[in-house]
Order: structure tokens, then C-alpha cells, then sequence
């Protein structure tokens, strides 16, 4: 079955020899950082985490929201989404692959990464972290993969996955629940030490992946005769939507804590965020674009979503998924993890700006993971098309 | 028949434990409100058998003598072989001088006075009895020793920084890149090497470990021995050790008492 990623059109070579070029150019940049350290990077004693881990967080949200196609199709046996169950399964692939790319690269000590394991702790959430991830990608791979070639033989799945398939729907909460844990657990840091922090992380996630899963699903449509279906698409709206309404109104909870408690160390962080700090007469605010952008984008997009649906106009719906999908990223692929280190525990305030080398890496793991995930949707797309023909 | 009996053991199998999980559950969840009812991290010493080494720092006294605080810190960094890489992006400190607006953020004074404006305050590894960065160490490269010492295995450490984030104390420094080069004139990081202590590799987390190489040789810590009776240096959990005397004889404040890490740093204001 592989094999059939091997060929496809110059459009499909095309965009593989561009991802290749990205990760060769990011593959070059980390020999550079593995010889130098870290310091290569933006980070600082201040700023100790940077893109890396603010990627990884939003990835492990994107290779949850797979949950949102698997749940409705499998549990409620929702047949519309039979052609697009799968490329939520693959895209969890791609991005759990990035997720751990991600790891690896942040680590100033990549070669004992197996250190978590060697030496088990089960007091860290990185130990959990490490367990959900992997585990979530193991079951991916394995679900998608059989239910692929069962399709590709033209027989139904065996009843013997359907445990793994049904197991791989708490695992998803479970990825992006440890992974807010390893923020909201640190006694000293205000804007991460919140309870909603998970079910902020979840509804973002569901609303994250399955917007670039619609962007994807456009594009096929477009490049291939592959298309997921008027029911499918309309549904999809609905998921995206009412989680992206979730969101918010989790991120409003946030502002109302900070805001009408007015706690100082509550208030900080979001003051930085979306107004900027002063500090012995220095204006800080390098994220203050970027955060109110996201906040607008991700507000304007939700109606535009339903208006896109009602209208059944594909450009506008794109549209709406593009603008929300960049606002989470911001909010939580950069705002979330830099914006808890602001101000320090001294209440200094040190701003963050990665280096070029930095971006060059974190754009080569972006690229790798988008050519697993083109790898796999171009089987995906094959063998379907293939078997309905 | 059948599956009325086995109904029936199944029902009668989960209320016997629910019958004895329910009251320990209920007991372990009251002694955890007895826990937090003793407050603020007052209970500095922790509930544990063992030593807890802890530092009280006597402000005063360095409010005398402007220069003792600078002393310490160079008398700690020149034996560790703490590099200076001349910027504050990769700095490396394991103990430094604050203001008191910055050490006790907490603590706000409408009119701050003076002194303690002028007091240089040393800051360094809190060693708390309950440390959130041991919680957060992913392989235990980071522990609590049995002397209540927080160390460091630098041969352990994968370099995460899950330690730097859960420090409330900002007392963690990473090595950027490496401590035994030389900068782009020639000049080493380290301008003293010593021998004795060794150096660290690049990619992994370090701090002050309360001079645990010296402790283990009876000797003090190399800035209690700088201070000149500045900081004196005991076994909170010994009575009969000087340190407690001190305790009990001034009034001295925690660094953020309220975040539950039982710090053993005392300052005398």
C-alpha cells in the first residue's frame, strides 16, 4: 500500500520536493544549534522556554482534535464522516510526529532523552507526557493504518481493532490534559496556574484540528476528486464552531478571574499580552499585535464560519478556518508558553524574540510533520478513490 | 439463577469496598485540611526525619557593609567554576544580589524605608522542603538529598527546563552553550578555573547546592564562610543547632511563603 505515495502528480512532487527542501534547510540549522547549544536559540534564564515548546503545545491540541471525526464515526457510527475519519487519524500522525520532533529539539541533552524512561518519575508530568504521546501515536498508526488496508482489500475492519479505536478516544483527552498539567501545576507561574487551563486547551484543540483538517479537506477537493461530502463539511462547521465558542468563553472566564479580583500576579501576564508592561520606564510589548490580532481573527471567524455554511460558500469558509486556526496558534503557540514567563519571579521582565536559526528549525519540524501527513493522505486518498472506481 | 447470584457477589463485592476505601479516603482528605491549616509554609523544617539545611541571612548586616554581599557571591562563583559569558541572554548565577522589591515581590511598603531600599538582599537555591522543581524532574536529575539539600546530576539532567519553569525563585540557570570556551577574544567563561570542583557541559540545568562538596567535609558553605556572620548556616531540624536560636530570637521573612515550598532561606529585616 505504501507504494502509492511513491507516485502521484507533479503537483504532488512538487509540494514533497518544497517540504523536503524546508526540512533539509531545518535539518541544517539544528547540526548548527547541536553544535552550539541551545543558546542558539532566543531563549534566555528568563525566557528558558521558546517556540519549540509553545509548538509542541499547540501540535499535541492539532493530533487531539482528530477525537472530533473519530468519536462522531465510530461511537454514534455517523456515517457521514467515513471518508474524513481517516484523515483526522493521519493528521494526528503528522502532528504527534511534530510534537516529539518538537521535544527533541528543545532538549540541551538530546541524546538522554531516554533518561524518562530509564530512570522513571512518576511525580513529573513530562513522564506522563512522554507515556500519552507516544502511546496516542502508536494507536493512530495502528488504527488508521488497519482500517486503511481493510478498505484496501475491500473488507471491513476486523472486530479486533475496534478496542484499540475505542481506547484512542480517551487517550486524545488525555494527550492534551497532561500536556496543559505541565504548565498549570507550577506553583510560581499565575497565568499557567489555572484549572481551566485543560478544558481551555481541549476546546481549542477541537476547534484547531479540525479547522486545518477542513483547510485540507478544501484543498483536496480542489486538487483531487477526492471530497468529503456537503454533510460531512456542514457538520464539521458545527464541531468547529461550537468549540471555537467554547474557547472563548473560556478565555472571557480567564479575563473576568483576572480582571474583577484584580490580583496583581493574575493580572500581569494578561496586561503583557494584549497591552503591554512597563518596567522602569521601558515599555514592554512585543506580543501585543499578535494577541489582539488573534483575539479579533478568532472572534470575526466563528460567525464567519455559519454565514460561509448557510451561504454553502467553500472561499469563505476556508477563510474562516484559516483566520481561526492562525488566532489558536498565536494564542496558544506563542501568547500561552511566552507569556507565562512574563513577568519573572523577581518581576523582571525579559522579552523573547527567537533567533533565525530557531525559525529555520521550528519551519523544517512544521514541513516534516506536513510531509508525513501528505505522505499518508495521498495513500489515503488513493486507495479510496481506487476502491470506489 | 445464575446471573442473579452473580449480581448479586458483584454488588456485594464493590459496597465492601466502598465500606473500607470510603472512611480512609475521608480520613487521608481531613489530614490533608490539618496540612493546610497549619498555613502559609510556616513549618519551615518539614515533617521529615532527617536534616534540613537552611540559611539565615541577616540584612543588617550586609546594610553595613555594602561590599560583603558582592564577597559572597564571588567567593561561591570562583570555586564552582561558575562562568561569566559577559551577558544577561546566557548568564549563569547560583547566587546573586537583589533588590528587596524584586527578592519579596509580595511584600509591598506604600513608603518603602530607606535601609531596605539600600540593603543589597543575596539571593540563591531556596533548598525548600517541598521543591516544586524535584516534582517537575522528569528523571530524578534533580533531588532532594537527605540533608534537605536540593541537588543537581548533571550527568543525569536532559536539559528540559521543566525544573526552570517550576522554580518560583528564578534560582535555576541553564547552559546555554558551552561554559568551557572561550569567548570571541580568546578569553575563557570561566576566569578562575579551580581544580578541586568540576565544571558543567553545555545543555543542563545548575544552581547552588548549598556547597553540599564542602558540608559533607564539615566545612560551611563558601558565602556563610565569606560573610563574616552575615549568614549563618544549620540543621533547622536539630534543636540544639545555633541556627534555631537565630530563628527564634529575630523576626525573619520567607521568600513567597504562600506558594506551600517550605523555604529554608530566613531573612532578618
Amino acid at each position: 500500500m505504501l507504494e502509492k505515495g511513491l507516485s502521484g502528480s507533479s503537483l504532488y512532487k512538487g509540494w514533497m520536493a518544497f517540504l523536503l527542501l524546508l526540512i533539509g534547510v531545518g535539518v541544517l540549522s539544528y547540526s548548527q544549534q547541536y553544535q552550539y547549544g541551545l543558546g542558539y536559540t532566543g531563549m534566555s534564564r528568563d525566557v528558558s522556554w521558546g517556540l519549540y515548546i509553545s509548538q509542541f503545545t499547540f501540535l499535541v491540541g492539532v493530533a487531539a482534535g482528530g477525537l472530533m471525526l473519530v468519536l462522531p464515526y465510530y461511537i454514534h457510527n455517523y456515517k457521514a464522516f467515513s471518508r474524513i475519519t481517516i484523515l483526522g487519524e493521519f493528521m494526528a500522525i503528522g502532528a504527534v510526529a511534530m510534537c516529539l520532533m518538537f521535544i527533541m529539539a528543545d532538549l540541551g541533552q538530546p541524546l538522554r532523552a531516554l533518561n524518562v524512561m530509564l530512570h522513571p518519575t512518576p511525580n513529573s508530568m513530562l513522564f506522563y507526557d512522554m507515556i500519552v504521546l507516544n502511546g496516542y501515536l502508536f494507536l493512530n498508526i495502528l488504527c488508521g493504518w488497519v482500517v486503511l488496508h481493510s478498505h484496501y482489500k475491500g473488507v471491513k475492519y476486523p472486530k479486533w481493532i475496534k478496542p484499540f479505536i475505542y481506547l484512542s478516544i480517551p487517550w486524545a483527552i488525555s494527550i492534551h490534559t497532561v500536556t496543559a498539567f505541565l504548565y498549570c501545576g507550577l506553583p510560581g507561574r499565575h497565568y499557567w496556574l489555572t484549572a481551566i487551563l485543560a478544558p481551555r486547551f481541549l476546546a481549542s484543540a477541537f476547534s484547531a484540528g479540525p479547522a486545518l483538517l477542513m483547510i485540507i479537506a478544501m484543498i483536496l477537493k480542489r486538487t483531487t476528486k477526492f471530497d468529503i461530502g456537503r454533510e460531512a463539511q456542514d457538520k464539521l462547521v458545527t464541531i468547529i464552531g461550537y468549540a471555537a465558542i467554547l474557547n472563548f468563553f473560556f478565555v472571557g472566564c480567564e479575563l473576568f478571574v483576572a480582571y474583577y479580583s484584580n490580583l496583581p500576579g493574575h493580572m500581569h501576564t494578561i496586561d503583557y499580552l494584549f497591552f503591554g508592561l512597563e518596567h522602569d520606564g521601558h515599555m514592554y510589548n512585543n506580543l501585543v499585535p499578535f494577541m489582539r490580532f488573534s483575539m479579533a481573527a478568532g472572534l470575526i471567524s466563528i460567525p464567519l464560519l455559519f454565514v460561509s455554511r448557510a451561504k454553502k460558500c467553500d472561499g469563505m469558509l476556508v477563510l474562516a478556518c484559516a483566520l481561526l486556526f492562525i488566532s489558536l496558534w498565536i494564542d496558544k503557540g506563542l501568547g500561552l508558553v511566552l507569556g507565562g514567563f512574563v513577568p519573572n519571579p523577581l518581576e523582571y521582565i525579559t522579552e523573547y524574540y527567537p533567533s533565525a536559526g530557531e525559525v529555520a528549525i521550528t519551519v523544517g519540524v512544521w514541513a516534516a510533520g506536513f510531509f508525513i501527513m501528505s505522505l499518508l493522505y495521498k495513500i489515503a486518498i488513493t486507495v479510496t478513490l481506487e476502491h470506489e472506481a | 439463577m445464575d446471573s442473579n447470584r452473580r449480581k448479586f457477589l458483584k454488588i456485594a463485592g464493590l459496597t465492601a469496598i466502598a465500606g473500607v476505601a470510603a472512611p480512609s479516603a475521608f480520613n487521608s482528605l481531613l489530614r490533608g485540611e490539618a496540612v493546610a491549616s497549619t498555613g502559609h509554609g510556616e513549618s519551615a523544617a518539614p515533617a521529615v526525619a532527617g536534616k534540613q539545611y537552611g540559611l539565615v541571612i541577616d540584612s543588617k548586616k550586609f546594610l553595613a557593609d555594602p561590599s560583603l554581599a558582592e564577597r559572597c557571591v564571588s567567593a561561591c562563583h570562583s570555586i564552582h567554576n561558575v562562568p561569566d559569558f559577559g551577558n544577561k541572554k546566557d548568564e549563569i548565577k547560583w547566587i546573586w544580589v537583589e533588590k528587596y522589591a524584586n527578592c519579596f515581590p509580595e511584600h509591598s511598603h506604600l513608603k518603602r524605608n530607606e535601609a531596605l531600599e539600600q540593603t543589597p538582599f543575596i539571593t540563591m537555591c531556596n533548598h525548600c522542603a517541598k521543591p516544586p522543581c524535584v516534582r517537575a524532574c522528569p528523571t530524578q536529575a534533580t533531588f532532594k538529598n537527605k540533608d534537605g539539600i536540593v541537588m543537581m546530576d548533571y550527568h543525569r539532567c536532559i536539559g528540559c527546563r521543566f525544573c526552570m519553569a517550576a522554580c518560583p525563585y528564578g534560582a535555576r540557570s541553564f547552559n546555554w552553550r558551552d561554559p568551557r570556551g572561550k569567548d570571541e577574544m580568546g578569553k575563557p567563561f570561566i576566569k578562575r578555573f579551580n581544580r578541586d570542583y568540576p565544571t558543567r557541559t553545555r545543555g543542563v540545568v545548575e544552581k547552588c547546592t548549598f556547597c553540599n562538596e564542602r558540608v559533607l567535609r564539615g566545612l560551611p558553605p563558601a558565602c556563610v564562610e565569606a560573610s563574616a556572620g552575615a549568614m549563618i548556616f544549620g540543621d533547622l531540624n536539630n534543636p540544639s543547632d545555633p541556627i534555631n536560636e537565630v530563628l527564634k530570637g529575630n523576626f525573619t521573612i520567607q521568600r513567597k511563603p504562600n506558594l506551600g515550598t517550605s523555604p529554608s532561606l530566613f531573612y532578618i529585616i
